[in-house]
């Protein structure tokens, strides 16, 4: 029952000026060959440190204080240099948010994607460059000859990330790790991109760890979804039952702040979640969300944050359990039905 | 490009804002390659003939993908960018026709609210005197009261008098975001502007900040130009949605309607590809 990836109690620091700020306070995380799993939450929840910690890159001057990370059995965190450098380079891909920063600005596209096959795969210049332009082809870029030649300013943002998701995938990884990677582009763009890396794993078998604050694009893309607030994964389960029955009051609080196109028409106030997500540098003593919560009761400064079963795969750090047996999340207005006919249409 | 006129929620009396035909171009250098082969190349029309209007207390959502224009007909209502062509007017007078004083009236009653807050706000200048100087410049009745006025705006857009000693930094996003809009609502605008004005917003105090929008368009009668890439988002708050592709309004009319009967099909593309958070609702795979 060895999954391909394992995070265990991860907990990623920063140096502040009264102790350490934790951003990241034990989080347990594990991903099957395979499969797709989102990690969504709001800014400053964790989520993307969760994600580059599997690398091992960790922003500095954070670094990971505590837990463990295992690939495929390996033990990432007690990894050499050279170890470290392999894996990264032949086991995981990672693709970010904007993808013209991650791409040399100075440098063809298909120099880029070409260097990557010389050095991880010790293919020769020429093996390389026909393997490029075979990859900007399987990444849907029209024209891949040209395309090969152009520089990264001459490409749309799409089309950039498009060249990202070929260097990440060059080395056909077993995991990858997407960092919010449709945030900044269109909506149409986006859509285009969630389909390529379904077909990617649908043809390479490989699985994703997918990070958004959107649930939009987690719905689209994962079966399986973490919730994760202040530092903490608070709830996680399949995605239709974390939409359809979420169990922790903050996930039915986000999914309720979730904007939706039934609204059109239907102009009323939504039931938004007071207050904001806590800084870094606020210590709140027992469950993280207690102060925005409204279901919270006395001892819950005091709970530790700590995943339980709840269901089927479906865990909920919420000790209180509000919404046990009250089924089915009602989701506001308009219900399913209409926007059903309308994607048909 | 129809006009869906009936539906509006109008009154007999003038529109607050009517744009007529407004064009604005932008040269464009010429590549390496173009200069090489001697080409000429046109203009890129950012807005090109763009025409609507907007009535009092209405909340009108500009949809469009990136490079659509959206910001720029913004930026042109106000001439933040001098347009090239046509008209805007408001209450019938047409601001390319001012300047000083006057221009600076009219500017008063259209105001701006940015999607990033840290940039439009001074870092060195607390947020009480950011409020202030807005209302001063414009000589506000209730001005001369800093107290009671930065109060009023605070409380407006649902924020403690504490928050007016504070500095931008110290405020949260959302917060940070509020008091933008309390700085455009310092100078009693009749219209505000909101450019991706939730876009850089968490979730959570995004729906905060419509419930906001909606609230101050019932107790001001402010109308709202509500301009965002996210369609969902203008679900929540727009009576009214123009689409624009290319620098045009392709496709205009009451939110329901058009998202129910979308007719453009680059109205249709963005409807297709929104990302339902419902996984049930997956976009098929082509």
């Amino acid at each position: 029952m060895s999954s391909l990836l394992e995070i265990e109690a991860l907990r990623i620091e920063f140096p502040g000026e009264e102790g350490p700020l934790v951003a990241v306070k034990g989080v347990d995380l594990a991903l099957d060959e395979g499969e797709v799993v989102g990690l969504v939450g709001e800014s400053g929840s964790g989520k993307s440190l969760t994600c580059r910690a599997v690398m091992r890159m960790v922003p500095e001057p954070g670094s990971i204080s505590a837990g463990t990370v295992r690939f495929d059995g390996q033990d990432v965190m007690a990894m050499g240099r050279g170890q470290l450098r392999d894996f990264r380079a032949h086991s995981v891909g990672m693709i970010y948010q904007n993808p013209f920063g991650s791409l040399n600005p100075v440098l063809r596209v298909g120099a880029q994607i070409a260097e990557t096959l010389r050095v991880n795969r010790g293919r020769s210049s020429k093996a390389a460059k026909a393997e490029a332009i075979a990859l900007l082809d399987r990444v849907g870029i029209e024209d891949p000859e040209r395309r090969y030649r152009a520089y990264p300013h001459e490409l749309s943002g799409g089309m950039c990330q498009r060249v990202m998701i070929a260097i990440s995938t060059a080395s056909s990884p077993r995991l990858m790790l997407a960092d919010e990677p449709t945030t900044a582009l269109d909506v149409t763009t986006q859509a285009q991109i969630l389909e390529l890396l379904g077909t990617m794993r649908a043809e390479e078998g490989m699985a994703m760890l997918l990070v958004s604050h959107d649930f939009g694009v987690i719905a689209q893309a994962c079966d399986r979804v973490a919730v994760m607030y202040g530092g903490h994964i608070v709830e996680t389960g399949p995605v239709e039952t974390i939409y359809h029955e979420p169990e922790h009051p903050y996930t039915r609080a986000l999914l309720n702040s979730v904007p939706e196109l039934d609204s059109a028409g239907n102009v009323k106030r939504r039931a938004a979640l007071a207050g904001h997500p806590p800084e870094l540098s606020e210590v709140i003593p027992g469950c993280v969300f207690a102060p925005r919560c409204e279901h919270v009761q006395p001892g819950c400064d005091q709970v530790p944050m700590k995943l339980m079963p709840v269901g089927p795969d479906h865990h909920s750090a919420c000790p209180v359990r509000p919404f046990a047996g009250t089924g089915a999340r009602t989701t506001g207005r308009g219900g399913a039905a209409a926007d059903a006919e309308r994607i048909e249409a | 490009m129809s006009e869906a006129a009936p539906e509006s929620l109008g009154s007999e009396k003038a529109h607050l804002l009517e744009v007529d035909s407004l064009v604005k171009e932008f040269g464009l250098r010429r590549g390496l390659a173009e200069r090489i082969a001697r080409k000429e190349v046109a203009p890129h029309r950012a807005v090109d003939d763009v025409s609507f209007t907007l009535n009092r207390s209405e909340i009108l959502g500009i949809a469009g993908g990136s490079g659509s224009g959206k910001t720029t007909l913004a930026r042109c209502l106000i001439r933040l960018i001098e347009p090239d062509g046509g008209a805007v007017r408001v209450d019938g007078v047409d601001i390319r026709a001012h300047k000083g004083a006057e221009l600076r009236e009219l500017r008063r009653r259209m105001q701006m609210v940015f999607q990033d807050p840290y940039a439009s706000l001074n870092p060195r200048m607390t947020i009480g005197a950011a409020l202030h100087e807005a209302g001063k410049v414009h000589d506000r009745p209730g001005a001369e009261n800093e107290q009671a006025f930065v109060s009023r705006l605070l409380g407006l857009v649902q924020l403690t008098d504490r928050i007016a000693s504070r500095k931008p930094r110290e405020l949260s996003g959302g917060q940070r975001q509020r008091v933008s809009i309390a700085r455009a609502l310092a100078v009693d605008p009749e219209l505000i502007i909101a450019d991706e004005a939730v876009s850089a917003l968490d979730v959570s105090v995004q729906a905060q900040l419509l419930n906001l929008f909606l609230d101050l368009r019932e107790e001001l009668g402010v109308a709202i130009l509500f301009i965002s890439h996210q369609l969902a988002v203008i679900a929540e708050v727009a009576d009214r949605i123009a689409v624009m592709q290319y620098g045009r309004i392709v496709e205009t009319g009451p939110t329901h309607t058009v998202f129910a009967h979308p007719e453009h099909e680059y109205t249709q593309a963005l409807l297709a590809a929104h990302p339902h958070p419902d996984p049930r609702m997956r976009i098929a795979a082509s």
